[in-house]
């Protein structure tokens, strides 16, 4: 069995920036348990020498020249926006007041 | 005959010899979506009126002698995951209900360029993350052969309004199948391309190195004029192929297999495979051995850890993308109960957007990337990735083409794997491998399987740029079959009744 606990998935929610309640940790914790478990078996196939591949199909130093082209204008930018104030996105306090 | 049984080829020559306009096409095509949509549930949103403009268009500048494309005129429906001007994109989800993208996917673009009106945003499990639509924040779509199955996932929006007469043809977006399994459990054809062959500019990203961009159809011939409208480099993807991929269009002419060697698959035969699509598929075999195509026998003994190698890789892109779903940029924004820092109206608001599917692969995917876990998750799935390529290479120098059933089973019951994430997962067996070795694969309907009379589909695979390959095969034992049940996949179907 995994070591997927019910602290350990609040623990990666908060990384992930996800509010989880009770029954989705409870939830969670038995079903990602089971998924670990199985997809574990990818540490069985592999042996250091094999080279990782990032990308099925590689391409490196893909450039186009450093032209100015037609992009969003500011307000399209800011069409999806929850809230935007003199041409910024607009956001809750980043700090806690105390 | 209607004109909404007709395939998109057909349509093409009929609009051409002005024999019908777009119009009347269009509009024909909305009626039905009109009385099957609300049932089936294939299309998030209509676009009569953009539709009905863009069609009213095109005959025009036919009217006026303009040289048009292939496709002009010929309406499409467009999986809503893709980023489209002035027409709400969703992906399914309810994080982004109500979000009206500044920009239209490359995609997009290329379907304003060729004149096909839209006709709408495709139904998709969120975020394209499952096989049978239910974990669309919008409800299921239903599977046409019998509604109370699935249409395949992710793009079992698609794959139904192609399969009930709601389109000819339909974009969808395959990152572990979502193209092809839909297509397999509905009797359509799908095509997952080469990575980068089409461009994932505007396709809001599951996971970027797997992601590719599709065509939906009733028959080979539309799948490859679509991909052929779509396909090609775009400087702003930047893993778009620099080289073109030649016309598939003129692969799907060919008619002989003579010669063609065919590799079958031995891990993905025989045991774990329903026994009426293992016989139609054997069956199909048959009618390409009997016209000179050779049949050999591949190993791939990788593929059995590409469900899980699948499972580490994709959550772990996942969770990184949809970071993006932050509320502040675009969708939506909940505000928690009292004094709120950005990080707490973050937490909040990704509670309410994201379902339970799409939670759980995030949590997955932070789990597999963080460190301790990284190089024994992330890192040997990644190695896995190079083994399966590897194999892949091998079964390419004894075939030209390699071949499986494009799914275990036929439709599964909507409900029956909700509620158990690992039995989803095994769904996609034999459509992953191509999507972890960056290579196309096409599912082709053979016919129905004898217990439960559902479609049955055939995957074809070929070696990275070599689509051609499928369209060439595909289009010969398509007609093959259709010679032999003298009709189409589709004149199986049952007549959908709705009140």
């Amino acid at each position: 069995m995994s070591e997927i606990t019910p602290e350990l998935v609040r623990h990666l929610a908060g990384l992930a920036r996800i509010d989880v309640t009770d029954a989705e940790v409870a939830q969670f914790a038995s079903q990602l348990a089971l998924i670990v478990d199985s997809v574990a078996t990818v540490k069985a196939a592999v042996d250091q020498d094999i080279p990782s591949t990032s990308h099925p199909i590689p391409m490196a130093n893909v450039f186009r020249q450093d032209v100015v082209r037609p992009s969003l204008s500011q307000a399209q930018a800011l069409s999806g926006a929850a809230e935007s104030e003199s041409g910024r996105f607009k956001v809750s306090a980043i700090l806690d007041e105390d | 005959m209607s004109l909404i049984t007709k395939s998109a080829s057909e349509l093409s020559s009929m609009l051409a010899n002005k024999e019908i306009s777009s119009v009347e096409l269009t509009k024909a095509q909305l009626e039905n979506i009109d009385k099957l949509n609300p049932k089936i549930n294939s299309y998030l949103l209509v676009t009569h009126e953009i539709a009905l403009a863009q069609a009213k268009q095109v005959d025009e500048l036919r009217a006026k002698g303009e040289k048009l494309s292939a496709l002009a005129g010929v309406p499409i429906a467009v999986k809503d995951n893709l980023a489209t001007v002035g027409i709400e994109t969703t992906a399914g989800s309810k994080i982004l209900k109500g979000w009206v993208p500044p920009y239209n996917a490359t995609v997009v673009e290329k379907i304003l360029a060729n004149r096909m009106p839209i006709l709408g945003k495709t139904n998709m499990d969120e975020f394209a993350m499952g096989s049978s639509t239910e974990f669309s924040a919008y409800g299921p779509s239903l599977n046409p052969w019998d509604i109370t199955r699935t249409p395949g996932g992710s793009g079992g929006g698609s794959s139904s309004a192609v399969s009930s007469m709601q389109a000819a043809i339909a974009i969808g977006s395959d990152t572990g199948g979502s193209i092809r399994f839909p297509a397999a459990v509905t009797g359509t054809v799908g095509v997952k391309p080469t990575y980068g062959a089409v461009s994932r500019y505007g396709l809001i990203a599951l996971g970027s190195s797997l992601d590719q961009i599709g065509p939906v159809a009733r028959n080979v011939m539309d799948a490859a004029m679509l991909q052929d409208a779509i396909a090609g480099h775009d400087d702003m993807d930047a893993t778009s192929l620099p080289e073109s991929l030649g016309s598939m269009t003129e692969a799907a002419r060919n008619d002989s297999v003579k010669g063609l060697k065919i590799g079958i698959i031995k891990e993905l035969t025989g045991a774990g495979f329903q026994a009426g699509v293992t016989e139609r598929f054997q069956e199909a075999l048959d009618l390409l051995v009997a016209e000179g195509a050779e049949i050999v026998e591949v190993s791939c003994p990788s593929f059995q850890y590409a469900i899980a190698a699948y499972y580490l890789i994709q959550p772990a892109e996942a969770s990184s993308n949809l970071a993006r779903f932050d509320s502040v940029r675009f969708g939506l924004r909940v505000m928690p109960e009292g004094s709120a820092t950005v990080e707490k109206v973050m937490a909040a608001t990704r509670a309410a957007g994201f379902g339970p599917e799409v939670k759980r692969r995030i949590i997955l995917g932070t789990y597999a990337l963080s460190s301790g876990y990284y190089d024994a998750y992330y890192g040997s799935a990644q190695k896995v990735r190079t083994l399966i390529q590897a194999d892949l290479a091998k079964a390419f120098e004894k075939a030209d083409v390699l071949v499986s059933p494009t799914a275990p089973t036929t439709a599964f019951k909507l409900g029956e794997k909700q509620e158990d994430p690992l039995a989803m997962y095994l769904n996609d067996i034999a459509t992953i491998p191509a999507n972890l070795a960056g290579i196309p694969g096409m599912s082709l309907p053979v016919g129905l399987a004898k217990e439960d009379n559902l479609p049955v589909g055939a995957q074809f695979l070929a070696p990275a740029r070599q689509d051609q390959r499928l369209y060439k095969v595909g289009a010969v034992l398509e007609k093959l079959l259709e010679d032999k049940w003298s009709k189409k996949m589709m004149d199986f179907a049952p007549k959908l009744e709705v009140k």
